[in-house]
């Protein structure tokens, strides 16, 4: 078991993780209820608590958005209205606000509000690349979504944050995402590219380069990128200042992160890497949260002698239930039905069998671990997250 | 779509992009589908496009490297790295003769990939064309980008074009685009599920492929579809069953654990009846003519090589083998 810097008690719910913290990271790998699990902890905490909490999304289905009562999240915090907990049955101690992640229009408002002045502004916002690396690249994401974070976090505004993370394939990119950035403006790689094109002299040691580079992509095109990045070169101590500040933010004690998976292979051994990987830098993980759980009656002993039973004397026992019950139906039908029952809950109990084992191997690192069952819908309303955040509580 | 006369047959194709939602099982649909068409006679490639996939396990082997491995008869495995793309592409292509002369590729590479738009994907998509164009492979399949950054991915040799005027990439990417542009040799398989998200994103996905790019979706793969329990009017049987003194008739006969069982059967039949609404909104949502294949969910304890191999088996009979 991975030693924990903070909380010497372990954590051993989550109303007290969410007392105890104030930015609650929500990772995972796709498809696993990342999002769901964000906006039922922030409702939860809100309703429960008498907080003001944000949910800061990425990309939230649209009934997600229809679930906190809004049309749409805009990049702007946003109020979920007191009214729609009411009409959830629910009557909120506190408030709940939610955000979505627009990478463009994040980007945008940086570039304005660290901008040194006016002309270098403009001159970024104009620059042909600017859209290109702000809008497609992943890394971008990542960045841009630390950065709002620590303006969020700084700025005072709430009591807890429950940020949802980009839906990276590698979560990691997103914690390393400051560092890299900082290191990206700071390194001499870049000044030693940028160089000749703000001095004109291309300089001997990197002669071999350029023409190699103006070969594959043609002399405009590294001028646009060497102006480009110049222009953000004024905002360096910027960056690397946020970057060390919102580094330090994951890995204090005001941060924890909550691993969200579920019992499946592929997203389950993502999220065991994930919380070896968490233990390893030391972030505190407050939660495992294991979505679409199967129910442990598809485990039960007895339940597979009957199944198998109900398996292999179908046609048998279809005979003595068509009578017995007075059935009116074809006894053959009855037969297959019965058959049907006993194959699919051992079906289900090989799946149901390698989930717990699954399970039992995530449990062993974090403190505290949730399961929510599989619920055949996907969900839509407010109430129905209170729900599942109740069922998390 | 695709222009007059019938769409080729799947895997007669010469290059495959196989993408979908997160979680939708793409690498074990893109690992079955290069099975099955190594075993019927195609030299095969199949190759990993995110760095931190897990294609090896679905053909038991050890790590891929950018150097393809035989993973069996007829099939080999390849994950992509696009610096030694780079270098390959250099080599190759430019004939640029002293490679130590470039400098510190390495670090330099970073820089320009992060710097400059598309510089990864090109790589990627550059190389994945070229193995066709060579005829290395009769197919290529590619466990591609996520739904998210496909678009993107596959647009790049037009992008790249637009950006860059003049330059030895400006001439590479016209045939690149011949070959994805081609539906006779290139196709977009999108994995989906029965579930809200994966059915939006593949709609959604599958109109900004039609609007964004000329490159013709050749198949919807529709994984995990659980099987239906009972035959038509067999439900009121089942209902019936599931009352209290049939439930005692049942136990007497079969044992106390018939309780777990009903309530096992009554979980597959809700499971299976809420992803009803989902493939018909799939259905409903796709465009005329698109060849729809379903896969059915696989209860097996493994997840490696023998899974894939359910899954190429299914997968044939899907196609008709």
């Amino acid at each position: 078991m991975a030693r924990r810097r903070h909380q010497p008690a372990p954590v051993e719910g989550l109303e007290q993780l969410c007392a105890a913290k104030e930015v609650l990271v929500s990772t995972g790998s796709g498809g696993v209820g990342k999002t769901t699990t964000a906006a039922a902890v922030g409702a939860t905490a809100a309703a429960q608590m008498g907080i003001k909490v944000l949910v800061l999304t990425v990309d939230p289905a649209r009934r997600l958005a229809n679930a906190l009562g809004m049309e749409r999240f805009g990049n702007v915090e946003t109020r979920v209205p007191h009214e729609a907990f009411v009409a959830a049955g629910a009557d909120p101690q506190g408030e709940l606000w939610a955000a979505m992640l627009d990478t463009k229009q994040s980007w945008d408002d940086l570039i304005r509000l660290h901008a040194p002045d006016a002309a270098t502004r403009d001159a970024i916002l104009a620059n042909p690349l600017y859209q290109n690396i702000t809008g497609k690249f992943v890394q971008s994401h990542d960045y841009v979504a630390m950065e709002r974070l620590y303006e969020i976090h700084t700025s005072g505004r709430y009591d807890l944050i429950v940020v949802d993370t980009p839906p990276t394939r590698n979560a990691v990119d997103f914690l390393d995402a400051p560092e890299r950035m900082a290191d990206f403006f700071s390194s001499k790689l870049l000044r030693w590219l940028i160089a000749p094109y703000s001095s004109r002299v291309v300089g001997f040691a990197s002669k071999p380069f350029y023409s190699v580079a103006d070969r594959i992509l043609g002399t405009q095109f590294l001028e646009d990128i060497a102006e480009f990045f110049m222009l953000f070169q004024t905002m360096y101590d910027g960056f690397v200042e946020r970057a060390r500040a919102v580094t330090e933010l994951m890995g204090s004690n005001q941060t924890s992160f909550l691993v969200v998976s579920t019992l499946e292979v592929a997203p389950a051994r993502e999220a065991e890497y994930f919380l070896e990987l968490l233990s390893a830098r030391r972030h505190h993980v407050g939660a495992l949260v294991l979505n679409k759980v199967l129910p442990e009656v598809l485990l039960d002993r007895d339940g597979t002698r009957s199944a198998k039973a109900l398996a292999k004397r179908s046609p048998e026992l279809a005979d003595a239930l068509t009578g017995g019950l007075g059935l009116d139906a074809d006894v053959r039908h009855v037969s297959h039905v019965l058959g049907e029952i006993g194959d699919r809950y051992l079906d289900y109990q090989v799946v149901a069998a390698r989930e717990a084992e699954q399970r039992k191997e995530l449990s062993e690192v974090p403190d505290l671990v949730l399961s929510v069952p599989y619920f055949t819908d996907d969900i839509h309303s407010l109430e129905r997250l209170l729900n599942l955040g109740e069922q998390l509580w | 779509m695709t222009g007059p006369g019938p769409s080729p047959g799947l895997l007669d194709r010469r290059l495959l992009f196989v993408t979908g939602k997160g979680g939708v099982g793409k690498t074990s649909v893109a690992s079955a589908l290069g099975m099955l068409a190594a075993q019927h006679g195609k030299r095969t490639l199949v190759c990993q496009v995110d760095a931190k996939g897990d294609l090896s396990d679905f053909f038991g082997v050890g790590p891929l490297a950018f150097t393809p491995t035989d993973v069996r008869a007829g099939l080999s495995a390849m994950s992509m790295d696009t610096e030694e793309s780079l270098k390959e592409y250099l080599r190759l292509q430019l004939k640029v003769p002293l490679l130590s002369r470039i400098g510190p590729l390495a670090r330099t590479f970073d820089f320009i990939a992060t710097a400059a738009p598309g510089v990864k994907e090109i790589l990627t998509v550059g190389k994945l064309t070229w193995e066709v164009r060579e005829n290395h492979y009769d197919l290529v399949v590619v466990d591609a980008s996520a739904t998210g950054h496909v678009v993107g991915q596959l647009g790049s040799p037009v992008a790249i074009n637009d950006l860059v005027k003049v330059g030895l990439v400006r001439n590479q990417t016209d045939w690149m685009i011949d070959i994805l542009t081609d539906p006779a040799r290139t196709g977009v398989v999108v994995v989906t599920m029965p579930e809200e998200m994966p059915v939006s994103e593949t709609l959604e996905l599958i109109e900004r492929l039609e609007d964004e790019t000329d490159i013709d979706v050749a198949s919807v793969i529709v994984n995990r579809v659980l099987p239906e329990l009972f035959g038509r009017g067999e439900e009121t049987i089942f209902d019936r069953l599931c009352e209290p003194d049939a439930r005692e008739l049942l136990g007497a006969e079969v044992g106390s654990g018939v309780e777990a069982v009903l309530a096992g059967a009554q979980l597959a039949v809700s499971l299976r009846r809420s992803r009803v609404p989902h493939l018909e909104r799939l259905r409903d949502g796709l465009p005329d003519g698109l060849p729809v294949l379903y896969l059915p969910f696989l209860f097996s304890r493994s997840h490696g090589v023998r899974a894939t191999a359910q899954i190429a088996e299914s997968l044939g009979e899907e196609l008709g083998f």
